[in-house]
């Protein structure tokens, strides 16, 4: 349904995304997670045809996205980050341009916008400026009119940045629901929100994918990715011992070390962030033993993950 | 055409839902007012002529100077404000179109406003039997120059987020147009013909006489046409951008 191969975007000198290809099927429900400035939004805008990629391939519903952009722009309902409202126009005026400028026809708009203002729970402002409404409702207003025409591809930029914690709940919910009739591609800097709507979460960091898989791959990868790796002379069996008394430390094991036969090395699993490398070194120079290296392994998911991971 | 009808009606609907509509046309009737009224000889037999009339548009066509940016500095201004323009060109509405329904819009509502004014027609074919000729024809040309202005204010309208910014803009580049011509009597030769046939006031003056000249139509169709097509442009530069 969405197609990029090797794209590329460049503002001025400044390479925003970098050799970007991914495919999305159609009815994928797809997460972009990343930290501010890593590129979403340009990819975003790429996709809705906003903007051309600098280099680069991108079709959506096979339609090329340069050559055919307003084929493939009627597939897609688009709300950008901004959350751009004419201010001045009420609820329902609002949804129905947008729906004929989507290609309704004047006969069953009144019924469409009447059933997007249900979807979005909307009905107590039907005839409300848009500028008196908060900015959780203005966010749903945003979302009507990005579904109003029913499209095939949903592409939603931070759907929920910005507006207050218990709307924030319901905006979710919301996504959730409409999720199952369109291919939904959506952005966050929030990794709760991408596990428990999405599907398929592509990581980006500066521009490029760092990850990409299902929520349920990434998570078994995560609890698997917090390792140790220590080089300990001493008796291995014992070393073993003294170190799975540590809390954290869900298993230990090790490996005779060949050319020398001084130390072994340990790969130490231990518990998602937690890091006990200070305890290890304790106990191994209470019990006499020689630490040469020791040492975190194998992180760099969980580095990215991190770095994402801002409080909600 | 029925994507650029759509944009033109919400665009007429915005427009006159702002007090700044009723503001902007109420002066400009209030000054063509005054134009009329002191392009009246009293103590004369026939106190109101043809003449009148011309005398009152001909100032009336320096009020676009000022008009007609005041019109148009919202339509490109604000969507870029609002951050509506990136909705607008991600529908499946071609860039033209988006420009065209915008540029009619103001077309409507600037042709709306001098239609109030041919309630001084009226007045005068009460009180004297006017040659209707030069009256129509200098009807046509003033309808000619504004939307030739207003292709301006389009243009000037896609270059700033701020409307006033735009405004100015549009402001500088009509004072420029409109003068040209008296920097064109300044000098002589080649340079001359090109700033008089470039000047906007330059073609007007047949019109007034009742001479429906083919080239002058051309001349204030090609430049709203010129300006609506640098419009074009910098929207597509925004998308490259
Ligand atoms: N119009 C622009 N001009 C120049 N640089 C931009 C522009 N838009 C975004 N950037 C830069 O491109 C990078 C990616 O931005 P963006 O796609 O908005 O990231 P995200 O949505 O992931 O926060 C950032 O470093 C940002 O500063
Ligand atoms: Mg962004």
């Amino acid at each position: 349904m969405i197609e990029l191969k090797n794209i590329t975007k460049y503002y001025g000198d400044f390479p925003a995304v970098t050799n970007i290809s991914f495919k999305i099927e159609k009815g994928e429900i797809v997460g972009l997670l990343g930290p501010n400035g890593a590129g979403k939004s340009t990819i975003m805008k790429m996709i809705t045809g906003f903007m051309p990629p600098t280099n680069g391939e991108l079709s959506v519903g096979g339609y090329d996205i340069v050559t055919q952009s307003i084929e493939a722009r009627r597939k897609i309902g688009y709300l950008p980050e901004t959350v751009p409202l004419y201010t001045d126009m009420t609820v329902y005026s609002y949804i129905e341009y947008m729906g004929l400028l989507r290609g309704l026809n004047k006969k069953n708009i009144k019924s469409k916008v009447d059933n997007v203002i249900e979807i979005c729970k909307l009905e107590d402002y039907r005839n409300s400026l848009i500028s008196k409404l908060s900015k959780g409702f203005r966010q749903r207003v945003g979302i009507s009119q990005a579904i109003i025409h029913d499209p095939e591809v949903l592409i939603l930029d931070e759907p929920t940045i910005g507006i207050d914690p218990n709307q924030v709940v319901e905006t979710r919910q919301l996504i959730k629901n409409l999720s199952g009739e369109h291919t939904l591609l959506l952005s966050s800097h929030i990794l709760p929100e991408v596990s428990s709507i999405c599907e398929r979460v592509l990581i980006i960091h500066e521009g490029e994918i760092a990850a990409s898989d299902t929520i349920k791959n990434l998570s078994s990868l995560m609890s698997g990715k917090n390792k140790i790796e220590a080089d300990i002379i001493g008796s291995p069996q014992s070393i073993v011992t003294e170190l799975e008394k540590i809390n954290d430390i869900k298993s230990v094991e090790f490996s005779i070390n060949k050319s020398s036969s001084e130390f072994s090395t340990f790969t130490i699993e231990t518990e998602v962030n937690s890091d006990i490398r200070s305890e290890i070194s304790k106990i191994i120079i209470n019990n006499g033993w020689g630490l040469i290296r020791l040492q975190s392994i194998g992180m760099s998911l969980e580095d990215i993950f991190l770095q994402i991971t801002t409080s909600e | 055409m029925r994507n650029i009808i759509l944009i033109t009606s919400k665009e007429i609907k915005t427009y006159f839902a702002s007090p700044m509509a009723y503001i902007v046309g109420g002066m400009f009737l209030g000054l063509t007012w005054l134009f009329f009224n002191t392009s009246i000889v009293p103590g004369e037999s026939n106190p109101i002529t043809e003449s009148n009339v011309r005398g009152y548009l001909e100032p009336t066509t320096l009020l676009f100077i000022i008009f007609s940016p005041l019109i148009t500095m919202r339509l490109f201004s604000e969507e870029e404000k609002l951050g509506t323009l990136e909705l607008l060109l991600t529908s499946p509405v071609k860039d033209w179109e988006i420009v065209m329904g915008k540029y009619l819009a103001s077309t409507v509502i600037l042709i709306s406003t001098l239609l109030c004014t041919f309630f001084y027609v009226i007045l005068i074919s009460i009180y004297s039997t006017p040659d209707f000729g030069p009256l129509l024809s200098a009807y046509l040309g003033i309808i000619l120059y504004g939307i030739a202005t207003l292709g301006v204010g389009v243009f000037a309208s896609s270059l700033s987020s701020n409307q006033i910014v735009s405004a100015v803009v549009g402001i500088v580049i009509l004072l420029l147009l409109s003068f040209l011509d008296s920097l064109g009597a300044m000098i002589d030769g080649i340079p001359s013909t090109i700033f008089n046939e470039i000047a906007l006031n330059y073609h007007y003056g047949d019109f007034t006489k009742g001479v429906i000249d083919i080239r002058n139509i051309v001349y204030y169709l090609s430049t709203a046409s010129v300006f609506l097509f640098f419009t074009i442009v910098i929207l597509q530069m925004r998308r490259w951008r």
